[in-house]
């Protein structure tokens, strides 16, 4: 990623006569888009490595003819993008692409949102010199999700270059095509690239990579946002609508706590029921990459709400003598201050385990580093080059932070480290200076112990830390092997930016206190900077907003939560509340950014304004009257609503609400860390709070898409050991679940979604995210 | 042509032709002889006996002059843009329409509506098509833009109707299938142009 605040270093290069500046080492391409001049180019991604596939991003650079993908800028470079040369390679080469495609333009979902129509005409294509015989390519469902129509694919291997570098699933690869050769005799009659691009061409075709037909990936569909013709569509989706029916409303999606920005695009359900639907989500895919939660769980709207003046009524008495608030995470930043200052008004205690968890991690994190927020957001994460992720499952938790820690290792030839106490199959195979640790639950501190002997300058380290710096001895505990020290220094060479992300695990730890202590030395004394991923979507301003209660008894109102009285968004509450596709406001991503979303449905309920209006004289008209009110002193800033924008410029630039400002305060000093206790790990039957892979809450589970079940997840191995229903004790109550296997997984331990409100998940795992139980059968 | 011809407006010096009437009466006796002849002339009779002679004709020896409308009705011009209709190919019966939503993007009335799906056989399926009637102002984008010819102008001009949904769904408008072969060709907005075959470059085929 281009960070254009660092001006130092920044290079000049003069392209089409137009001076631009740029950075060392970056691609011609990249410098072109980011300064608005266009060459055209099909295969090539910006966040992932060139493909050079289509060989139409041609250009001169100093009088000599390179793809403008994969070549770097030089000072005082010359380029030109066009010449008699260069223009008919390109026309040669869209004639090419023009062999053999179908005429379906009609019918194809890509509906004029087609690279290769927009090329074609842009090159003015109007006759065809070229023709091979056809060969048969049939369409296949790949996934629950993925549709793929060979016949319409061109090969520019950007869903393959997607799923690599930048998802780290490799779940699709190039086969063979088995088409005829080319005629030898074009080699000296056909434009050179556009002969070297046939060539390929011809030869190949995209299959899924595990030799079957069917891919092993998380199915985000990431492949389809990127696809520049219709040949890879959603399954859902397919010839349901034309993209220039659709209405684009910029969203944050809502589901984890990236908030990634996305599109709700609507129309009309039919032409008996004229109410809006959201017929797919899309994504600026140059700039951000969806999971499968937010591309396909988009229906999880409150449809049939209606102004139920009973229900109301009802609703305003509840919370005159509610003595208890229990709320989620899925909630926007204006309704977290309107239940704290209803909270201030009338006492009432504010409950959300997750989002207290990490307030209380992040009110230690501001003790002892003087900061309110981590050092770094997932974006200088990406653009790291040695990356250690602890205490999260980095696969579940959330989708981008994996994608970043892939993406280090394919684009910034990068190496990682990897601490979870549950194995993973895929993480390893992100990069081969990628080192998995299958840690005992509860060694987290032993892990930043062996981190500070790793990367810390010793002689500034407390006494306390000093002594128990064994490196020997902390790579064995944590499992790894003799060959440690070597693979290490190898991993190292030539590092220079290095980040952690922490996880859940450690915001739910018992030791969380000196853990942050022991990430505070490590960031102090070391290169390493820290980020965290907030557990749910909107904890981070949870976090901020609120002053949350640990413990609280009495008549509780459940706001998507359970409680005495339910205001829901999920249409089963005693008051009806929009969802998130049905309101504005703002979110708290874990790029410490405050978002704005839209409104794409429309909705015909009360809000939780309407009561806490009726509540207090709070002098707002709409819940985003709210927006400027949030706490300046927690970092948020005092703006309107209507000023955020949400979209990315050219360059890459993230364009959406504002950043956080990071509070500085006074620093306690760390006099003593805690010695550690390797006893306190957890032995026997042991369950993870995780949820599988596109659920995270209520809201992905009402989408129609989205069908991972609320079960017991487990490695196959574990899952041979098991019968297909099981119950699970815990210390303090039951759960009766169905046993799945998670292909990915290893190890013994089993996770146990929590992404149901209403199975208490929270209550019976307490204060940890691991508990040891008692598996039985039914 | 030159202009110059339009450009003379003295409609005097132009190429008519004048009428060979009788000169009015100037005296008065010829005024009264006038009045005279036109009175005992037998002019009635020559008009009824015109009456009679054509109902003679309509009732006994079949020449009927008048259309019995509404069993029957003048033939209209094929450019007439009256109510849509919806062809089928002559080959297989199978409806034109490909369902790509030109028609419904182009319609300025915002009358066109329709839904479409994924089918058993792959294909794209119209599973729904409705035009509102009460809207449309029969401006002929619809066939004009159709790349199927698909949704033409028929010639049923007559929009009046107990509702007006009573003929605006698909299979109201489409070529029931045991008339096939007399679906007629459009020759209006969007037909193919007589030289179309001039205009095409050949695409060279490898078989």
């Amino acid at each position: 990623m281009s960070n254009r605040e660092a001006v130092e270093n920044m290079i000049s290069v003069t392209i089409d006569g137009k001076e631009c500046k740029a950075k060392e080492g970056e691609y011609i391409l990249n410098v072109a888009r980011a300064n608005d001049i266009f060459i055209p180019a099909l295969c090539y991604l910006t966040r992932c490595s060139p493909t050079l596939a289509c060989r139409i991003c041609l250009v001169e650079a100093d009088g000599k003819q390179v793809y403008s993908c994969n070549a770097k800028v030089k000072d005082g470079m010359e380029v030109v993008t066009t010449t008699p040369n260069i223009l008919k390679e390109r026309r040669a080469i869209m004639e090419v692409y023009d062999v053999n495609h179908p005429l379906q333009c009609g019918v194809c979902d890509q509906s004029g949102e087609c690279e290769l129509q927009n090329y074609t005409l842009e090159l003015k294509v109007d006759e065809q010199s070229y023709s091979i015989p056809d060969t048969k390519r049939e369409t296949k469902n790949w996934s629950s999700v993925l549709h793929y129509d060979a016949g319409l694919c061109i090969v520019c291997e950007r869903c393959v270059t997607v799923c690599k570098d930048m998802i780290g699933d490799s779940a699709i690869k190039t086969t063979k095509r088995g088409g005829p050769a080319l005629d030898k005799s074009l080699k000296g009659s056909m434009p050179k690239d556009a002969y070297a691009m046939w060539n390929k061409l011809q030869k190949s075709i995209i299959a899924p990579s595990n030799g079957t037909d069917y891919t092993n990936c998380s199915d985000c569909g990431e492949c389809i946002a990127v696809c520049p013709v219709g040949a890879l569509v959603s399954r859902d989706f397919q010839y349901t609508t034309n993209a220039w029916d659709l209405k684009k409303i910029p969203a944050t999606c809502a589901h984890c706590s990236s908030g990634c920005q996305i599109y709700y695009e609507t129309k009309p359900t039919s032409i008996s029921d004229r109410r809006e639907k959201i017929y797919r989500v899309t994504n600026e895919w140059n700039f951000v990459s969806l999971c499968g939660a937010g591309r396909f769980g988009y229906d999880f709207e409150n449809r049939d709400a209606t102004k139920d003046r009973e229900a109301f009524k009802r609703a305003v008495e509840a919370f005159k003598k509610a003595e208890v608030i229990n709320f989620t995470s899925v909630i926007t930043n204006e309704e977290a201050l309107m239940l704290q200052t209803l909270k201030e008004k009338f006492g009432v205690k504010l409950i959300n385990r997750e989002a207290r968890a990490f307030q209380i991690f992040l009110d230690f994190y501001k003790q002892y580093s003087g900061k309110s927020l981590y050092s770094l957001d997932f974006k200088e994460v990406m653009s790291s080059d040695f990356v250690i992720s602890l205490g999260t499952s980095l696969r579940n938790d959330n989708p981008n932070a994996r994608y970043a820690f892939n993406n280090v290792q394919k684009m910034n030839k990068g190496a990682g480290l990897y601490f979870h106490p549950v194995g993973d199959k895929l993480v390893p195979t992100f990069g081969r200076n990628v080192l998995t640790f299958t840690h005992k639950v509860g060694h987290e501190e032993a892990v930043l112990l062996l981190l500070i002997e790793l990367f810390s300058d010793k002689k500034d380290l407390p006494d306390s830390v000093k002594e128990q710096l064994d490196r020997d001895k902390l790579v064995k505990l944590l499992g790894g092997d003799s060959k440690f020290e070597a693979t290490f220094t190898k991993m190292m060479k030539k590092k220079e930016k290095f980040a952690l992300i922490v996880g859940e695990d450690l915001y739910f730890h018992p030791k969380a206190k000196n853990i942050v202590k022991l990430i505070t030395i490590l960031e102090k004394t070391s290169p390493v900077k820290v980020a965290m991923i907030p557990p749910k979507t909107n904890s981070l301003g949870v976090a901020l907003i609120c002053e949350l209660d640990d413990e609280a008894k009495g008549y509780t109102i459940g706001y998507n939560a359970p409680g005495d009285f339910r205001v829901s968004a999920l249409g089963d509450g005693d008051l009806d509340a929009p969802a998130m596709n049905q309101q504005e406001g703002t979110l708290t991503n874990m790029h410490k950014r405050v978002t704005p979303t839209n409104v794409a449905l429309e909705y015909n309920g009360y809000t939780l304004h309407d009561i806490v209006k009726e509540l207090i004289d709070t002098q707002t008209t709409y819940t985003i009257d709210w927006t400027p009110k949030l706490p300046v002193e927690k970092g948020f800033k005092s703006v309107d609503f209507d000023s955020l924008p949400n979209g990315y410029r050219n360059d890459g630039t993230e364009h959406r609400g504002y950043l956080l400002t990071t509070i500085e305060s006074e620093v306690q000093e760390i006099e003593e860390v805690d010695r550690f206790d390797e006893s306190i790990a957890l032995d026997g039957d042991i369950v993870y709070r995780c949820n599988p892979q596109r659920q995270f809450n209520d809201f992905t589970d009402k989408a129609h898409q989205i069908f991972e079940e609320f079960a017991l997840y487990a490695s196959p191995k574990r899952a041979e050991t098991l019968s297909k229903r099981v119950v699970v004790e815990f210390d303090n109550g039951n759960l009766e679940l169905d046993v799945k296997v998670d292909e990915r997984m290893e190890g013994d331990i089993v996770a146990v979604p929590d992404f149901k409100s209403d199975r208490n998940i929270y209550e019976l795992f307490g204060a940890s995210r691991y508990q040891k139980v008692i598996i039985r059968e039914v | 042509m030159s202009l110059e011809k339009f450009k003379n407006r003295n409609v005097g010096t132009q190429n008519y032709k004048k009428l060979d009437l009788t000169h009015p009466p100037k005296s008065a006796w010829c005024k009264f002889k006038q009045v005279v002849s036109r009175t005992f002339k037998p002019e009635l009779c020559i008009g009824l006996w015109v009456t009679l002679r054509e109902m003679i004709n309509a009732l006994f020896r079949k020449k009927m002059h008048t259309t019995q409308y509404p069993f029957e009705k003048l033939p209209i011009s094929p450019r007439y843009r009256a109510i849509h209709e919806m062809l089928r190919l002559l080959e297989s019966g199978h409806y034109r329409c490909i369902g790509c939503g030109l028609c419904e993007k182009i319609c300025i009335s915002n009358c066109i509506a329709m839904e479409t799906r994924y089918d058993e056989n792959q294909r794209k399926e119209v599973s729904e098509y409705t035009i509102n009637f009460g809207r449309c102002i029969f401006c002929g984008y619809c066939a004009e833009v159709c790349p199927e010819l698909a949704i033409v102008h028929g010639g049923r001009y007559e929009t009046a109707s107990e509702q007006r949904a009573s003929f605006s769904l698909f299979e109201d408008m489409l070529t029931p299938i045991d008339k096939l072969k007399l679906q007629q060709e459009y020759q209006g907005f969007g037909a193919v142009s007589p030289n179309a075959d001039d205009n095409i470059k050949k695409t060279p085929l490898a078989y």
